[in-house]
Formats: C-alpha cells, sequence, structure tokens
C-alpha cells in the first residue's frame, strides 16, 4: 500500500499553503489587536515621515523624508522575518506545528503558509506606508515606470533572502519569549547600523564589514537606489549603487535559506510529539 | 458513511496481518528504560486501551507507534510500515487526537477543520471520499452551530470535540487517541464514548486509546493492555482481567453494630464458617467478586515495587 512512492503533490501542497497563509493572516489582521498593531507601527513611520518633510538633507538639496522612505521599507520587512521567527517558535510551543506534522503533507503546507503569511504582511506594510508617502514625500518617481519595476524587484528579492532567515532564526532559538524581546532588539539595532537612517560611513570599519554580511543594509541600499536620484549615490560606500553586488548578496542569502531551512525545520519537526508540547504547555503554565 | 461489517465478523476471520504489531519495542531515555520489551497485537476493527499509571510509558508507546518518536530497540508494524519510515499516504491512514491547547486560536472552527481535511482529498479512493464532508462531521461531535466561532472562544469540551473531529476527518483505518477524556464533564465523557463506539461499529476503524480510567478502559476497550514499569503485565478483555483473581472476593458484614471486611480466595467456606459460628446475628451481608479495579491495582504493585516475572498472560487470550 505505501510502497509506491507517492506523488510530489506541489500544486495540491502549494494550494493547501496559499490558503493556509491567507487564512492565518486574515485571522490575524480581524482581531483587535492584529488590527491595531499593524495600524500603530505603520503609523509609527508615516508620522516620522510627515514630521520631516520640509527638512533637506544637509547642504545635498535632498529630501530628508525621500531620503528615510526606503530605509522604512527596508525595515518594514526586516520586521516581517521577525514575526516570522516569533510565529514559528510561538507555534511550536502552542502544537500547531504537531499538528500539521499530524495531517499528510502537512508540514510543507504549514511552511508554505507561513511565508505567505509573512509577505502578505510585508506587502500590506509596505503599501500602507508608500501610498501616503506618495502624496507626502517629495521626489517619489511615480511615474516612472522602471521605479515600480525596481521596487516589486527589490521587495520579492529581500522577501525571499529574509523570510527564509526568519525560518533559521525561529527553528533554532525556542522560545518565542527570547525572539519578542532579543530578536526585536537585534533587529531594531541591526537596522540602526545598516545605513538604513544614516550612512554607514560614519561608523567604525569593522561595524561597516559587519553590517554588510546581513540582508537588511543590502535592502536598503537596493530600495535607495530605486527611490532616490542618481545624485545621491555620492552618499554610498565606494559611490556606487553596487547593483550586482546587491543581488548577490540578497541571493546567496536566499539560497543559505532555502537550503538550510528545510533541513532545520525537519529537524525542529521531528522532536515535535504530544509529550513535548504537553512539556512546554506546563512550563509555559508555570511561567504565567 | 462506509457501514463495514461490525467487530464479530473479523473475530471470525484470521487476519494474517495485525494493524500494529509491536515485538520487544523497548526505548531507553539516558539511563532510564521506559520501556522494557513490550510485544502486542492490534487486530483490524478492535478497541484496545492502554491502561497504566503515569510514567508506565502509554504516551511513548503512542508516539513511538504515530512516528513521532524514535525507538531504541524493536521491531514495530503500523499498517505493515515502520512508522519511522511511513510516508504521507502512510500518515493519511493514520488519525490521531491530539491535545489542543492554544494552537489556531484566531482561526474559525469550520476553518481549520475544512483545511485539515483538504490534505486527505488526494488520497480519496473510489467508495472512500475523503475527506469527510465538514459540516456533517461538525454535526456529528455537536459543534454545527459553532462553525463560524474563533477557536479560541471555544469550551474546554468544545475543544476536545473539535480535536476529535480533527482526528477522524481523513476516515483513518487507524486512530490513536492518548488520555482523550482527561479534564472531560461526565456528560462530555458519555457523549465522547458513544462517539467512539460508533467510529469503531460504523466505519470499522482500529482504535488504540491511552487512559488511566478504569471505567473508561472498561466501557470503551475490546481488550485491554495493563501497562507498568515498562512492560506488559495483563492483556484480555476486562472480564478476562477480572476473573484472573476471580477466586478473590472481599465479603463485608455487620455484626454487634461494628463492621468487617474480610478478603478471601474462598468466599464460599468463608461464609459457611461464619454463619454457622455462634454469636451475635449477622446484618448487611455482602460478597463482592474483584473487579478490574483490583486486578488493576493488584498487577501494578506487583511488578511497580517487586522483582519483575515474566509477563502474566490472560487465560484463553491467543498469543
Amino acid at each position: 500500500m505505501t510502497t509506491a512512492t507517492a506523488s510530489p503533490a506541489v500544486l495540491p501542497t502549494l494550494r493547501l499553503g496559499l490558503a493556509r497563509g491567507w487564512i492565518t493572516y486574515r485571522s490575524l489582521l480581524t482581531t483587535r489587536e492584529g488590527l491595531f498593531q499593524t495600524v500603530f507601527w505603520n503609523a509609527v513611520p508615516l508620522v516620522v515621515l510627515i514630521l520631516n518633510r520640509g527638512s533637506t538633507l544637509g547642504d545635498t538639496g535632498l529630501s530628508l523624508s525621500a531620503a528615510l522612505l526606503p530605509g522604512i521599507l527596508a525595515i518594514g520587512l526586516a520586521f516581517g522575518v521577525m514575526g516570522t521567527a516569533y510565529s514559528l517558535s510561538a507555534e511550536r510551543e502552542d502544537g500547531t506545528l504537531l499538528r500539521a506534522k499530524a495531517v499528510p503533507g502537512g508540514m510543507s503546507s504549514y511552511v508554505v503558509g507561513l511565508c505567505v503569511a509573512a509577505a502578505l504582511d510585508g506587502l500590506l506594510s509596505i503599501l500602507i506606508v508608500l501610498v501616503p508617502a506618495m502624496f507626502i514625500v517629495p521626489g517619489v518617481p511615480v511615474g516612472d515606470a522602471v521605479f515600480w519595476l525596481g521596487l516589486a524587484g527589490w521587495v520579492a528579492l529581500g522577501l525571499v533572502a529574509c523570510l527564509p532567515l526568519g525560518i533559521l532564526v525561529g527553528s533554532v532559538i525556542r522560545s518565542p519569549r527570547v525572539i519578542g524581546g532579543l530578536g526585536f532588539l537585534a533587529t531594531i539595532g541591526l537596522a540602526m547600523l545598516s545605513g538604513l537612517f544614516f550612512p554607514v560611513q560614519v561608523l567604525w570599519g569593522w561595524v561597516q564589514v559587519a553590517v554588510q554580511a546581513f540582508p537588511v543594509y543590502w535592502l536598503g541600499l537596493g530600495l535607495r537606489s530605486s527611490f532616490l536620484p542618481p545624485e545621491a549615490v555620492a552618499m554610498e560606500i565606494g559611490g556606487s549603487w553596487r547593483t550586482l553586488e546587491t543581488i548577490a548578496v540578497l541571493g546567496a542569502w536566499a539560497a543559505v535559506g532555502l537550503l538550510l531551512g528545510p533541513v532545520l525545520l525537519r529537524r525542529m519537526a521531528r522532536r515535535e510529539s504530544g509529550s513535548a508540547v504537553e512539556a512546554r504547555r506546563q512550563q509555559a503554565l508555570q511561567r504565567t | 458513511m462506509d457501514h463495514h461489517m461490525g467487530a464479530t465478523m473479523l473475530e471470525n476471520v484470521e487476519e494474517p496481518d495485525p494493524v500494529v504489531r509491536v515485538r520487544g519495542l523497548r526505548m531507553r531515555y539516558g539511563s532510564t528504560d521506559v520501556l522494557r520489551g513490550l510485544d502486542f497485537d492490534v487486530r483490524a476493527g478492535e478497541v484496545v486501551t492502554l491502561l497504566g499509571p503515569n510514567g508506565a510509558g502509554k504516551s511513548t508507546t503512542i508516539e513511538i507507534l504515530e512516528g513521532f518518536r524514535e525507538r531504541s530497540a524493536g521491531e514495530v508494524r503500523v499498517l505493515g510500515v515502520d512508522p519511522a519510515r511511513g510516508d504521507e499516504r502512510w500518515r493519511s491512514e493514520i488519525g490521531m487526537v491530539l491535545q489542543s491547547w492554544r494552537d489556531h486560536g484566531k482561526w474559525k472552527v469550520r476553518e481549520l477543520l475544512a483545511h485539515l481535511g483538504a490534505h486527505y482529498a488526494r488520497f480519496s479512493e473510489p467508495g472512500r471520499r475523503r475527506p469527510i464532508d465538514t459540516d456533517e462531521l461538525l454535526a456529528t461531535v455537536g459543534l454545527a452551530d459553532r462553525r463560524d466561532q474563533r477557536i479560541a472562544s471555544l469550551s474546554g469540551g468544545q475543544r476536545r470535540r473539535l480535536d476529535v473531529a480533527i482526528g477522524i476527518v481523513g476516515r483513518p483505518r487507524l486512530l490513536f487517541l492518548d488520555e482523550p477524556t482527561a479534564g472531560f464533564d461526565p456528560e462530555a465523557r458519555r457523549d465522547f464514548h458513544d462517539l467512539v463506539h460508533r467510529l469503531a461499529d460504523d466505519e470499522a476503524t482500529t482504535i488504540l486509546l491511552t487512559t488511566h480510567d478504569l471505567a473508561e478502559a472498561e466501557r470503551l476497550a475490546d481488550r485491554i493492555l495493563i501497562l507498568a514499569a515498562g512492560r506488559i503485565v495483563a492483556d484480555g478483555s476486562a472480564d478476562q482481567l477480572a476473573r484472573r483473581v476471580a477466586g478473590r472476593s472481599e465479603i463485608r458484614w455487620t455484626r454487634g453494630g461494628e463492621r468487617f471486611v474480610h478478603s478471601t480466595d474462598d468466599s464460599v467456606a468463608f461464609l459457611r464458617e461464619l454463619l454457622g459460628a455462634p454469636g451475635e446475628e449477622i446484618h448487611e451481608l455482602e460478597v463482592r467478586r474483584a473487579s478490574l479495579e483490583d486486578t488493576y491495582m493488584a498487577m501494578v504493585h506487583q511488578h511497580e515495587d517487586g522483582p519483575l516475572p515474566g509477563r502474566t498472560r490472560v487465560e484463553g487470550v491467543p498469543a
């Protein structure tokens, strides 16, 4: 009966994963706290943009809000990654993962669903910020098809590079509370040092090297290359947008994530069982 | 729903391949032996209860059979396959009722059942439509009027019924139930027992459940395996197990306003002597044969406290 190899069933799995991602995301967004968090965390950068809409960046003549916008979008995606990591570890704790494991093909559709939900979250955050920003921030080249293509490309590449990273973090770090606290701070710290809001050249050389190992820096650089006028390139390292390097580094992260992610997920899933979930439940109940 | 022959028919059929076959199963965590060599079979259509005190290894056994835990040694076949190597098709034949906690709390009842059920659609066969229709199943477990409610807002009993629905949505051949009624009130427990009987009778589902509730084991199981200290110490129907210590009876009586209890192997001789003896009149005489509970306590204590003799077999139970 089971000797015949089951067909890989890629399409049903994708369809189930898409449905799962959509239900997960919609279910979260339609709770009061989910809606509040989405609105609140996206309203903060909008307020920053509004407050800075008249300022210019030093003597470059570049609008300060225009210079901040790509960084804000990048940090939105970076938090999406942390969100994925958080969901993964929280859902391991609460038994969601075990349920997925108990149905045939459930782990695959679970992972697809996780990515779809994170992508929806990332895209919605971008829309919430970008649409009003087009009216607030001077100089967004909204009439330029190349700009939109570039934006779509960076966002897509950024998601593919960052999501597997979220899965890596979520499968290695066991406690959702560690990810929610420490991970949140680490993401903010990394984003701050990654040239999203001020040029990295003002920092020590080793910090510059270190942040360039992470995808956030490159995502910010790519987005700036699309959003900012050509003369702004003068503020970048080497006076170049380094587009090919950006694609290479983000692509490398995506590859690492896509190769390691399934391995780590499988390892993590293998350890799930009813008693493992029950043990964590007892622990969590003692804590609260 | 498919109507198969009930369990009665199956007893007469030679079943060459049991649904579950376990030989010499051992599990060791570090230096602790949790399972010390289990041997048992579960045949098609049977409802078998794994009964034992906490820490006896019930959940470990079930998790090994579910393919969720690697064993240290021994041979295990579930539906003919080693659970450590079961593929998705194998997985689709197995249902399990997991203890839910907070998972999918924001999802609606119907959404989750339909989503999980959809995973079985590609394993449908002619004459065996999978999954079970979502609304039909919600009605069966009594959640039809909760279908659009978020799962987090369900009561404990309602959640448990959803767990059961999820466990059977794919029409499994074999269903695992690990402590299924822990925390149930008596009514929910009875409803659940009815549901298990229906599954076993109407769908010919083979069921293996764990419990430490004797009454539950007695009500549900065709056969009871008592697990103590990592071994199966008894194997038989509730009646057979009770008869195992049947010689022993408990006799209670009142004499002169004072209550007495005596436990004996030969109740007839003792009663003859008691009634024939001179003295005050005897009232409220009561003779009670050993119950499953007595058997259970006797066996568990014998095996957990004392040195371990071999497995005790109940007479009349085939190997």
